[in-house]
């Protein structure tokens, strides 16, 4: 077991390395110069005020040194030059061309709306999700599972962000059900923060929900077809149980899998989220950073967060699944 | 290929203490499942009885209705997807039409039963203690460790070496053999009245199967329970029955105490089972005869017996009877404990000298006295 985890989490970081030089490859290799925003923020850009913070950005230099550079700045502090000085603090991930400040302190204060918008909507799907799945498969074939199927496919046949939109529009500013949204510090004022998170939990909640609703119903229906299942009955074991206990444990398996890379994307950004409901989390960061002029340390870093977090997800769901199915806990 | 016959025929069998109360008693059950082709007549008017202390042997092929009307006895088809009618009582309670929670309390209690594959019929994410603890706290109300312990102690009692370290061992940590010796301490944990073992040696290998019936039958004799086992292995009846009862397309076909039927089947399915199964100690002259064709769809069964597209001996009944008409249930010319559906007037002289020839030419001779006997009016239907 420990010996399965050494291997995974040795080949999760190659992963991430190997991501990081994509990443860094793609944006400094890429056919715009990245010295062209910054050159064009400070006013007139001449040819040679371009070349000389070409020259100062260290962009002449080989792929592999500017690589270098980057990956020592994660673990000791460096300075870099963007027009000026900048002094960046490892892990350093760069200095902003928009606000000229460190990349990375600006991803730890973004970071927590995002994490709260991703940890509150995920309890919600996954709880509802799976409920309706088990309920749904218990009574396959009859009205209430059809309309349960029904229903989950027509919400999640409607665009996301037209939903979380309209549930915005008319929820909030028409009918004022849902507090205004908006991110507040939990630390802050934890009922505030609750407040402003309410609808935008409830929209992921519900959307996410029917395809785990989904997910899970076909998983049950599976599972409940199981001899073992059968055995549980002839045993005396009352149905609620037959189903929450000894069904709910089997299928529940490969719902993981799925969920931990679902969340994993989650907390990567929930661009359209942050955007709607006015919450200046990850998502909204990244968005700004690609629209012109192009902010590349940012883009870079939103990027390998992301790559981290799905190697990371990944890795806890072979950690998790081991611990779930004992037949792979053994081998 | 008759080895086991004659085994018997020397050893004899402990018959179970007469005169018991019936403990099972299956009256004119009918199983039908509606679907989208049409009506699964999987079990039609079937009848049978089983008493304390004794062994019912249900053989039949896939399909025959052996392991659905055995189901029945738990109530374990879904209500909404099958259609019961008839009479099903254990210890005079009625089954058919029971509240979930009459059956809770026979299922695994009363009556337990034992599945064909124990890989796929345990679950693969609880340990064999905890299944086995489960079982037994369903029904008593008693702690965990004692649960536990009583886990262990039913490993111990099916033979399972060092139960206190292989209790929360998982399934697939076990061999098959063992599986099944956990699947019966699983099922003998609440000392039932009656075990319903459906194919309980099917996933096993050869030697692991004698070593599973030797368990039941000494289970058995300790616990004083019932059986019903359901097998197409007409060797498996041999060794554990007392009584055996023949399924074909969900319809009782032959039934009759083990001996009586191993050496005098009445019926050309039973003749076609029993000369379909190898014996590695027959002589060479005796072939292997297996019975042509397929079992008939159950959603559109064949017009009058369902046996005659695939009996070789439908031109020995005058017209048309066997395509027009459904042979009744009813004793045969050895005495009213041997029951046969067939229209067949004289099938012992049939099966004496058309199929036991080929079969097993070594019995012809015995067999044949042994009709004559009965012929004289002193067979050996006086024996039980």
């Amino acid at each position: 077991m420990a010996g399965f985890i050494i291997r995974r989490v040795i080949s999760s970081f190659l992963v991430v390395v190997l991501t990081s030089m994509f990443v860094f490859a793609l944006f400094f290799l890429g056919p715009s110069n990245p010295a062209g925003p910054v050159c064009e923020a400070s006013g007139k850009c001449t040819a040679e005020r371009l070349a000389l913070i070409e020259e100062q950005m260290g962009l002449n230099e080989s792929v592999v040194t500017q690589y270098g550079a980057f990956a020592k700045g994660i673990f000791v502090d460096r300075t870099i030059t963007i027009g000026s000085e900048y002094e960046c603090d490892a892990p350093c991930l760069g200095i902003s061309y928009g606000t000229r400040g460190q990349v990375t302190d600006e991803l730890l204060e973004k970071y927590p709306a995002t994490l709260s918008i991703a940890i509150g909507g995920a309890m919600i799907y996954l709880t509802l999700g799976v409920l309706l799945g088990v309920l749904a498969a218990r009574w396959r074939g009859t009205a209430a599972d059809r309309l349960l199927v029904g229903g989950s496919l027509l919400v999640s046949s409607v665009p996301y962000y037209l939903f979380a939109l309209l549930a915005w529009i008319f929820l909030t500013l028409q009918w004022s059900i849902f507090p205004a949204t908006g991110y507040t510090p939990l630390t802050e004022n934890p009922g505030a923060w609750f407040a402003g998170l309410l609808l935008p939990w409830v929209v992921i909640g519900v959307t996410f929900s029917t395809q785990y609703a989904r997910f899970t119903r076909g998983s049950m229906v599976e599972t409940l077809g199981e001899d073992y299942i059968r055995t549980a009955t002839a045993k005396g074991v009352k149905s609620n149980k037959v189903v929450f206990k000894h069904g709910l444990r089997a299928a529940i398996v490969p719902i993981v899998t799925i969920f931990g890379l679902d969340f994993a994307a989650l907390l990567a950004g929930t661009v359209f989220t942050e955007r709607i409901f006015n919450i200046n989390g990850v998502g909204w960061w990244a968005l700004n950073s690609i629209q012109s002029p192009q902010d590349f340390p940012v883009i870079t870093a939103t990027v390998l967060v992301s790559a981290v977090l799905v190697v990371v997800a990944n890795l806890l769901v072979d950690v998790i699944y081991s611990f779930l199915d004992p037949r792979v806990r053994m081998s | 290929m008759t080895d086991f016959l004659t085994d018997q025929q020397h050893a004899g069998q402990p018959t179970p203490a007469p005169g018991g109360e019936d403990f099972l008693v299956v009256e004119n059950l009918s199983v039908q499942f509606p679907t989208h082709d049409g009506l699964v007549k999987a079990v039609n008017d079937l009848s049978y009885s089983v008493k304390m202390g004794e062994t019912l042997g249900i053989v039949g092929e896939s399909g025959s209705g052996k392991s659905v009307s055995s189901m029945a006895v738990l109530g374990l088809h879904d209500i909404k997807r099958s259609r019961l009618t008839g009479s099903i009582r254990v210890d005079g309670k009625e089954i058919i039409g029971a509240s979930e929670q009459t059956l809770r309390k026979i299922r695994g209690n009363e009556v337990a039963m034992i599945f064909q594959d124990p890989l796929t019929a345990l679950h693969p994410f609880y340990s064999v203690g905890a299944q086995i603890g489960e079982a037994y706290r369903i029904h008593h109300d008693v702690s965990k460790s004692k649960a536990r312990a009583k886990a262990i102690e039913m490993l111990d009692r099916v033979g399972i070496p060092q139960a206190k370290s292989r209790v929360d061992d998982y399934p697939h940590q076990f061999s098959g053999g063992m599986r099944q010796r956990a699947m019966i301490a699983m099922a003998l944990v609440n000392d039932p009245k009656l075990i319903i073992a459906d194919e309980p040696t099917t996933a096993l290998d050869v030697t692991v199967q004698a070593q599973i019936l030797d368990l039941l039958q000494e289970l058995q004799r300790d616990f004083r329970s019932a059986i019903i086992i359901i097998t197409h292995d007409l060797g498996v009846v041999a060794e554990m029955a007392d009584e055996v009862l023949v399924m074909y397309a969900g319809r009782a076909v032959e039934q009759g105490p083990t001996r009586e039927l191993l050496t005098h089947p009445e019926m050309p399915y039973t003749w076609g089972l029993l000369s379909s199964m190898p014996d590695v100690t027959a002589s060479t002259d005796a072939r292997l005869v297996p019975i042509p064709g397929n079992p008939p769809s159950l959603l559109n069964p064949p017009t009058g017996c369902p046996f005659h597209p695939r009996c070789p001996h439908v031109d020995k009944v005058p017209g048309d009877l066997c395509r027009t008409e459904l042979p009744e249930f009813l004793p045969g010319q050895r005495g009213t404990h041997h029951l046969k559906r067939c229209h067949l007037v004289n099938p012992d002289d049939i099966y004496a000298t058309e199929v036991l020839p080929e079969i097993a030419p070594d019995l012809v001779e015995l067999t044949l006295a042994d009709n004559a006997d009965v012929a004289h009016g002193d067979g050996m239907h006086g024996e039980r």
